[in-house]
C-alpha cells in the first residue's frame, strides 16, 4: 500500500483524510485507484495532477515506480511561463 | 537522467561565454520575427473589438463590410465548431466572442482584404448590436454574491457555495496545528495586499501568417513559444489533422509566458481557408494590451506569527486572484508558492480563482508566485522591524532545507536557500553603508521548474560538422546553451555545430517553451542524442579497426582504443568516422525523446537598495544584487540576463506597472507611454551572483533559471521601501502619488 497525502481542497473528497492508502506501484495505477476509491477525486485527476514522489514533481508520467515506502504528495498539474 | 560521473569533469565549453549564435542576425535586421514574413497574394487581416467590457452581441451584420472592395473573408465565431474540451472551447472563446463580448477589447470578428485601407474600413462597416450588460474588473467585488456574472456554471465542484459564479477554483495546502503555533508566537502580524495586473511587456506584437489550400493543408508562421501547442490547439479549432497543419516558429521578441497560448493564430488560419489566400494578422501595441493575456490581479490576506527571537510559529495566506474572463488554475501556484521558503510547522494557505471582465490571464515568469511571495516577505519583514532582527539571519533561522517538509507537500530533498541567503549575507552589498531616505530591502523568491515532453535529433555531417535540431522556440538562449552542450559531450569545438528550431512537421513533439524547461530539458535531451550519435561513431570505429565494439571509448572528441589490449590504432576523430560514414553504413545521427523529470525546485535572494524622495514619493533603485542557485550554468552570460531580466521586470510591477480600468471597465492605459516599465536609464547595474548547486536531476547539472528573478523584487523593493521613507506600502505598484499619500497619512 502506498500513503498519498491529499492537498486540503481536495479533502472533501477523502472524507477529510489528509492521507489516505492505495495499492499502486506506478503514478499511473496510483491515479487510478485513487479515482476508484475516492470517486470526488476523479474530476481533478481528469482536469490534471502532478504527484510529488519522494521529493520530485512528476507530470504526465505514468509508469513511474512507487514504493511501498515512497513519500507520495498528489500536487495540481505544474504549469510555467 | 541523474546527475552523471562527468559532471565533476573540467568542462571545456559548458561555463564559457562564446558570442551569441543569433546576435548578428538580429543586430543586422535579418533575424525574422513574427511580421517579417509575406507571402504571394497575400491578405492583410484585422479584428474588430469589443468597445464594451461586457455585453451581449444580438447579432453581428456583415454585409456592407463584405461590400467593400478588395474585401475577401469575415469570420465570427459562427464559422468555428464547438471545440470538445473545455478547455480549448475557452481559448477558442477568446479568440472570437460567442455570444458575449466579455472585456473591451474582446474579439468580435476578423476582416481580410488585399489592402490594410480596405479591411480597416471593412471593420467600421460591421454592425454589432450589443445589448450592454453590468461588468465587474475588481477582483474582491466579483466575489460579492451580488456581483453581475461573468460566465455561469464554471465553478468546479470543491467551490464553497455562498459566493458568487464568478469563483471558479478553490484551493487550500498546508500542514500543522495553525491555533496553537500562532498561540507560541510573541507577536502575530495580519495585514492585506493587493496588487495589479502587470503584461509580460514583450517588444514584439503577436503576428503570424497563415497559409491554408483548398486541399486542406496549412502552414502557419508566428511568433509563439510553443510551435507544437499553436499547431495542436489550431488544428483542434479548425477541425484538422495535427498533421496537415506545419507550424514554424518566427524568432520571438520576448514571451515571459505570453506566448504560451493563441490569439490570432485560428483566425488567420480560418480567415484564410475562407478567402483561399495567404492571410496575415499583426496585432498594434493597444490589441495586445487589450486583448492579450496579462498576469492576474490579487487581493490577498496574511497572517504570522513569531518569536521575539525569530522563529515563525505560523502562517496563514487567503489569496484572491483574477484571471480575467475565463477560469484560470493560477491560483493554485500562488498558494503553493507562498511560504515555501520557510521550514514551518504549521502553515496554511487557501486560494480562490476569480473571473472578472478582463482579458483572459495568460501565464507570467512563476506564474502567481511574485503576488503571494511579496504579501509573506512583507509581513516576514514587518515582524523582523518589529523584533529589531536582521531580516537576513531571520531568513537563515526560517529557511527550507533539505529534510523540511514544504508548504505545499514535499519534503524537500537537496535545495539551495540556504546558500543563496548566506552568498547574500557575505556579499559586500549587504553591510554597505546607506544614505538619509535610503533604505535596503530582501526578499526569498521560488519557483518550481519543470521539464517536459522534449525530442532532439543530432546529425553528423559528413564535413565532420554537427547540426541540432530542436523544437523549442529560443526566447532566453537556447540555441548557445544546447550548441554548447552538444559539443561538450561530442567534444569538438562549438563552432563546429549549429542548432536549429524546426517546424511540426521535421520533429516530434515539444512542450511549450515554459516552465524554466528548456535549457534544462532540451540540454539533457542533447546529451543522450550526443551519445547515440557517440555510441553509433564507437561501432563504426570498430568495424574500420575490425574489432569489438565494446573495446572502444569516445575521449576528447574521437575514438580510440579501450586499452592496450584493444589494439593499437591511432585514434579517429568525429570528423574522420564522418567521412567515411557512407562507407560504413550510411550516415550518422543520435536522438532523443523524452518526458522530462528532475528539473528540481529553484531558490534566489534578492537586496535592493533605494532612495525615496520624501517630497515626491518616487523610489529610485540605487543598487540590486541577486543571489540564484542556477545548479551549473551552461553560459553565464544568458543565466545572468535572466537573473537581471527577471528583476527589472519584477521592479516594474513594484513600482509602476499597472492595468488601469476606468469605471466604465474599458482599459486606460494601453500603450507604453501609459504603462511605464522600467527603462535602461530607470536602472542601476543589477550585480547577479550564480551558485552553482548541481541539480542532481540532470547529466551536467542544469537548473532552470528563468521564472525564479521576477518573485523577489516585489517584496524586496517593498521592504526597502518601508526601511527608507517609515511607511508600509501594501498595495503595488508603489507609484509615486501612492508612497507620497503613505508617507504624509504617516506624517500626518
Amino acid at each position: 500500500m502506498v500513503k498519498v497525502t491529499i492537498w486540503g481542497s481536495l479533502q472533501s473528497a477523502t472524507d477529510g483524510a489528509e492521507a489516505v492508502e492505495v495499492e499502486a506501484r506506478t503514478t499511473r495505477e496510483l491515479l487510478d485507484r485513487l479515482a476508484e476509491a475516492y470517486p470526488g477525486l476523479k474530476p481533478q485527476i481528469e482536469r490534471g495532477v502532478s504527484v510529488a514522489i519522494d521529493g520530485e514533481i512528476y507530470r504526465d508520467a505514468w509508469f513511474t515506480p512507487i514504493r511501498a515506502d515512497s513519500e507520495v504528495i498528489l500536487m495540481p498539474y505544474m504549469a510555467g511561463g | 537522467m541523474s546527475l552523471d560521473e562527468s559532471s565533476r569533469r573540467i568542462f571545456k565549453i559548458v561555463g564559457t561565454r562564446p558570442v551569441r549564435p543569433d546576435g548578428v542576425d538580429k543586430v543586422t535586421g535579418r533575424a525574422l520575427y513574427g511580421a517579417d514574413m509575406t507571402a504571394p497574394g497575400m491578405l492583410v487581416g484585422h479584428i474588430l473589438r469589443s468597445p464594451h467590457a461586457h455585453a451581449r452581441i444580438r447579432s453581428i451584420d456583415t454585409a456592407a463590410a463584405m461590400a467593400v472592395d478588395g474585401v475577401k473573408a469575415i469570420v465570427t465565431a459562427a464559422d468555428f465548431a464547438a471545440a470538445d474540451d473545455p478547455d480549448l472551447q475557452d481559448i477558442l472563446d477568446n479568440c472570437m466572442a460567442r455570444g458575449k463580448a466579455l472585456y473591451d477589447g474582446h474579439a468580435i470578428a476578423a476582416v481580410a482584404a488585399t489592402t490594410d485601407k480596405a479591411a480597416r474600413l471593412a471593420l467600421k462597416l460591421i454592425a454589432v448590436d450589443y445589448d450592454v450588460l453590468p461588468h465587474v474588473t475588481d477582483v474582491d467585488d466579483a466575489m460579492q454574491p451580488d456581483a453581475p456574472v461573468v460566465q455561469s456554471g464554471r465553478a468546479e465542484e470543491n467551490v464553497p457555495p455562498g459566493l458568487s459564479e464568478n469563483v471558479t477554483t478553490y484551493v487550500a495546502f498546508g500542514h500543522g496545528d495553525l491555533e496553537a503555533g500562532f498561540a507560541r508566537a510573541d507577536k502575530v502580524i495580519e495585514r492585506q495586499f493587493r496588487t495589479a495586473a502587470t503584461h509580460q511587456g514583450y517588444i514584439e506584437p503577436h503576428a503570424c501568417l497563415a497559409t491554408m489550400g483548398p486541399d486542406g493543408k496549412a502552414d502557419l508562421w508566428c511568433c509563439t513559444q510553443g510551435q507544437y501547442m499553436v499547431r495542436n490547439t489550431c488544428a483542434a479549432l479548425l477541425g484538422m489533422d495535427s498533421s496537415q497543419l506545419r507550424v514554424t516558429a518566427s524568432e520571438i521578441g520576448g514571451g515571459f509566458g505570453g506566448k504560451t497560448t493563441v490569439f490570432i493564430e485560428p483566425v488567420a488560419l480560418m480567415l484564410s481557408k475562407k478567402s483561399g489566400r495567404p492571410v496575415k494578422i499583426v496585432m498594434s501595441r493597444s490589441e495586445v494590451f487589450r486583448a492579450t493575456g496579462p498576469t492576474i490581479s490579487s487581493s490577498s490576506d496574511i497572517k504570522i506569527g513569531m518569536t521575539a527571537d525569530g522563529r515563525i510559529t505560523a502562517g496563514l495566506a487567503r489569496l484572491r486572484y483574477q484571471g480575467g474572463a475565463f477560469p484560470c488554475g493560477t491560483v493554485s501556484f500562488g498558494a503553493q508558492s507562498a511560504f515555501a521558503a520557510y521550514d514551518l510547522d504549521a502553515v496554511a494557505t487557501e486560494g480562490w480563482s476569480v473571473m472578472t471582465n478582463r482579458p483572459k490571464e495568460a501565464a507570467y515568469r512563476a506564474p502567481g508566485a511574485p503576488m503571494a511571495i511579496y504579501a509573506v516577505e512583507s509581513v516576514v519583514d514587518e515582524l523582523c522591524q518589529h523584533f529589531g532582527l536582521d531580516p537576513l539571519d531571520v531568513r537563515l533561522k526560517n529557511a527550507a532545507r533539505k529534510g523540511t517538509r514544504s508548504s505545499y507537500g514535499p519534503t524537500f530533498n537537496e535545495i539551495g536557500l540556504m546558500a543563496t541567503l548566506n552568498a547574500a549575507k557575505e556579499h559586500a552589498h549587504y553591510s554597505a553603508p546607506l544614505g538619509p531616505n535610503q533604505g535596503r530591502g530582501l526578499s526569498c523568491g521560488f519557483w518550481f521548474n519543470f521539464g517536459g515532453d522534449t525530442c532532439v535529433s543530432l546529425n553528423i555531417n559528413a564535413d565532420g560538422t554537427v547540426g541540432v535540431t530542436e523544437g523549442n522556440p529560443d526566447i532566453g538562449g537556447s540555441r548557445a546553451s544546447i550548441g554548447m552542450m552538444a559539443a561538450e559531450e561530442l567534444g569538438i569545438p562549438l563552432d563546429k555545430v549549429r542548432t536549429t528550431v524546426t517546424d511540426t512537421n521535421s520533429l516530434g513533439y515539444n512542450d511549450v517553451t515554459d516552465g524554466s524547461r528548456v535549457t534544462f530539458a532540451v540540454g539533457l535531451a542533447t546529451i543522450k542524442a550526443a551519445r547515440a550519435a557517440i555510441d553509433e561513431m564507437c561501432r563504426r570505429a570498430a568495424l574500420i579497426w575490425g574489432i569489438d565494439e565494446d573495446a572502444v571509448v569516445w575521449e576528447d572528441g574521437a575514438a580510440r582504443p579501450s586499452g592496450p589490449n584493444a589494439g593499437d590504432f591511432d585514434p579517429l576523430s568525429l570528423a574522420d568516422i564522418a567521412a567515411r560514414s557512407s562507407e560504413t553504413g550510411g550516415p550518422i545521427a543520435g536522438h532523443h525523446e523524452v518526458n522530462a523529470d528532475g528539473a528540481g525546485v529553484s531558490f534566489g535572494v534578492h537586496l535592493v537598495d533605494v532612495e525615496v524622495d520624501p517630497e515626491l514619493g518616487s523610489v529610485k533603485v540605487l543598487r540590486y544584487s541577486i543571489f540564484q542557485d542556477a545548479g551549473k550554468a551552461v553560459h553565464p552570460s544568458y543565466v545572468e540576463g535572466q537573473m537581471q531580466g527577471g528583476a527589472v521586470q519584477g521592479i516594474g510591477w513594484a513600482l509602476n506597472e499597472e492595468y488601469i480600468y476606468g469605471d466604465d471597465g474599458r482599459l486606460q492605459n494601453p500603450g507604453f507611454l501609459d504603462y511605464r516599465v522600467p527603462v535602461a536609464s530607470d536602472l542601476p547595474m543589477i550585480e547577479p551572483v550564480i551558485l552553482e548547486i548541481p541539480n542532481p536531476g540532470h547529466p551536467y547539472g542544469v537548473r532552470g533559471v528563468g521564472e525564479t528573478p521576477i518573485v523577489p523584487p516585489l517584496a524586496a523593493i517593498a521592504n526597502a521601501v518601508s526601511r527608507a521613507a517609515g511607511v508600509r506600502l501594501t498595495e503595488l505598484p508603489m507609484s509615486p502619488p501612492r508612497v507620497l499619500k503613505a508617507i504624509k497619512a504617516t506624517s500626518a
